[in-house]
């Protein structure tokens, strides 16, 4: 066999998902897939259980917001196949005023904390997660501080604006 | 009674509300409810955990994180790529140089610039010594925390040492902010030299008194042996990394699954416990500093091959130019201008980069979309992603065992608030 890169990867997830694969990508040599929504988490069990890819590892969860897209939030994941030296990312781009996406906890303990975080910073509600919670920010703040239209500086002061530093 | 057996029968392992509880602590209850933290001088940072107690016994337990959060995703979204350097020094403040070079590679990998032999191997080194002195402050508080302290005292010494050696290269101690996108700053000077060659001498020895003090000493055993033990299984579940994983048997590193910086040039071992428990992810932390010694040695031979005076890459569109030629040479100026301001043309694309930190995975996810700084920075910090485990994994364990559980799990708060 032949071992396994991202072109056997791709033709594989094609064989197994026809439809659910929207685009594809690879930055870097890092195999980028965008998949749908409703569909992520049977390509997150397909990718962990398959016994030739093997993608046991949730390497990370985190998000992306692009204000001026349609669907603003993308949910990115890292999953790395230790015995194929592979990693894959996949992203699911969602609605950004009601962004709900399935639980990856259902597949992985630890995407409890990493989607804890993503929450806490984005505002994407994890679908049946245990305890979906704010984990850095105080329990009582009302925003999610990682969007785009969250300035860095305090609003109220003249002399220090966002745009004197960088963006 | 009964419902007292019960509860140890069936300890809650499913985390609860991130919210502390707060009953009348009356002792004649069957349950006492704990603060840990978030400052007590046995949790060695700002940790909370809110314990249910049966006497000295854990029943549950809720993680209350965050306390030194300091927003360094939100402030790298403002700021040009060589000023993230020091925000990266903040995270895991006890090997800050491997977080530096991960984000300098982070950049240069999506810069696309190849780096020279030499100044891999320079990088090669401090990030050994790093890791090093990670895990001389690890395994010294583990035995400070299992009642032994002499030994803390003997290895922070060299640790003195090695700071030191970070002073002769960058100029500073903890946050070191050390070399530069494209290479360092400047060339490891004579002295620079001269002590990492005498560190090399001395440490063996004193690694090994301290391993005599503590491999078959009885106490010590008896402390960790078989305490807060994790299978593979459930560490791959709660993607664990570093030192704390290889402990439980698998044999995953970055530095040999993906090398970076040449790793790929050098021979060291990786080792890997069995148990999964306390005492093995020690021995796991002091074989690793004996690679680290293996890999500097070889490091330094290889430099010695290589040709003198490269401390840098060719890069001078990414590489700030030195002092006196911004002030005499106009190319100079120009490309200073345009680095300082952020005003470099860069790829549109994303990258993941990792790095084997001390304690895990460490690694940088950088959109960029050409602007002046990156369009989105995450930072995949092995801490946050470790400590995750360590609520559940405490429920039936005793209280005493759950302090040495956290310090040998080497969860460190700079890098697990962010």
């Amino acid at each position: 066999m032949d071992k396994l890169n991202n072109e056997i990867l791709f033709s594989r997830l094609k064989d197994r998902f026809p439809d659910t694969i929207l685009n594809t990508d690879e930055p870097y040599g890092l195999f980028t897939i965008e998949v749908d929504k409703s569909h992520i988490i049977e390509v997150l069990e397909f990718l962990k259980k398959d016994e030739e890819l093997q993608f046991i590892y949730l390497t990370d969860i985190t998000a992306v917001h692009y204000p001026e897209r349609d669907l603003s939030i993308g949910v990115v994941y890292h999953l790395h196949s230790f015995v194929n030296k592979l990693r894959i990312r996949l992203k699911v781009f969602i609605n950004g005023g009601n962004p709900e996406i399935p639980s990856a906890t259902v597949l992985w303990k630890g995407a409890n904390w990493m989607e804890r975080e993503t929450y806490d910073f984005f505002g994407v509600r994890f679908l049946d997660h245990p305890d979906l919670n704010r984990i850095l920010n105080m329990d009582d703040m009302e925003v999610f501080p990682m969007r785009k239209e969250y300035p860095l500086e305090d609003p109220n002061r003249v002399d220090k604006k966002d745009y004197f530093f960088g963006r | 009674m009964d419902d007292r057996i019960n509860i140890m029968a069936n300890p809650i392992t499913k985390i609860t509300n991130n919210t502390p509880v707060y009953t009348d602590n009356d002792p004649q209850e069957d349950l006492i409810t704990l603060n840990l933290g978030p400052t007590h001088p046995a949790t060695h940072g700002v940790f909370q955990n809110v314990l249910q107690m049966d006497g000295e016994r854990i029943v549950s337990g809720v993680s209350t994180i965050g306390y030194i959060h300091r927003a360094f995703e939100k402030i790298a979204e403002h700021r040009p790529f060589y000023q993230i350097t020091p925000l990266t020094d903040r995270l895991n403040y006890c090997s800050s140089p491997i977080n530096n070079m991960g984000w300098h590679m982070t950049v240069e990998k999506l810069l696309q610039i190849e780096m020279p032999k030499r100044v891999d191997y320079m990088r090669v080194i401090i990030m050994e010594l790093a890791r090093i002195t990670d895990h001389i402050i690890c395994n010294g508080i583990l035995g400070v925390d299992t009642g032994a302290f002499s030994g803390f005292l003997y290895l922070m010494h060299e640790r003195e040492k090695i700071y030191e050696i970070y002073e002769e290269i960058c100029g500073s101690r903890l946050t070191t902010n050390i070399g530069r996108i494209g290479g360092f700053e400047r060339d490891f000077n004579e002295r620079a030299f001269a002590k990492i060659r005498s560190f090399l001498k001395r440490f063996p020895a004193v690694l090994e008194e301290f391993a005599q003090l503590f491999d078959r000493n009885r106490i010590f055993i008896e402390r960790t042996s078989g305490v807060a033990a994790v299978s593979p299984e459930k560490a791959l579940e709660y993607s664990w990394s570093g030192p704390i994983l290889r402990a439980t048997g698998v044999d995953y590193d970055v530095r040999a699954q993906e090398p970076y910086s040449s790793y790929e040039d050098f021979d060291f071992d990786i080792p890997v416990g069995t148990n999964g428990d306390v005492y093995d992810r020690y021995m796991v932390r002091n074989e690793e500093m004996r690679q680290s010694m293996r890999i500097i040695e070889q490091a330094l031979a290889k430099l010695e091959k290589e040709p003198k005076g490269i401390f840098h890459a060719d890069v001078p569109e990414f590489y700030l130019p030195p002092k006196e030629k911004v002030y005499n040479n106009m190319e100079a100026l120009i490309y200073h201008f345009k680095i300082v301001m952020g005003e470099l043309e860069t790829p549109k694309s994303e990258v993941y980069h990792a790095v084997e930190g001390a304690n895990g995975e460490l690694g940088f996810y950088l959109i960029n979309d050409g602007g002046r700084s990156p369009y989105r920075l995450h930072f995949r910090r092995p801490s946050f992603i470790n400590y995750a485990m360590y609520a559940p994994m405490s429920s039936g364990m005793l209280l005493s065992d759950a302090i040495i559980n956290m310090s040998s799990l080497n969860v460190i708060a700079g890098e697990l608030d962010a």
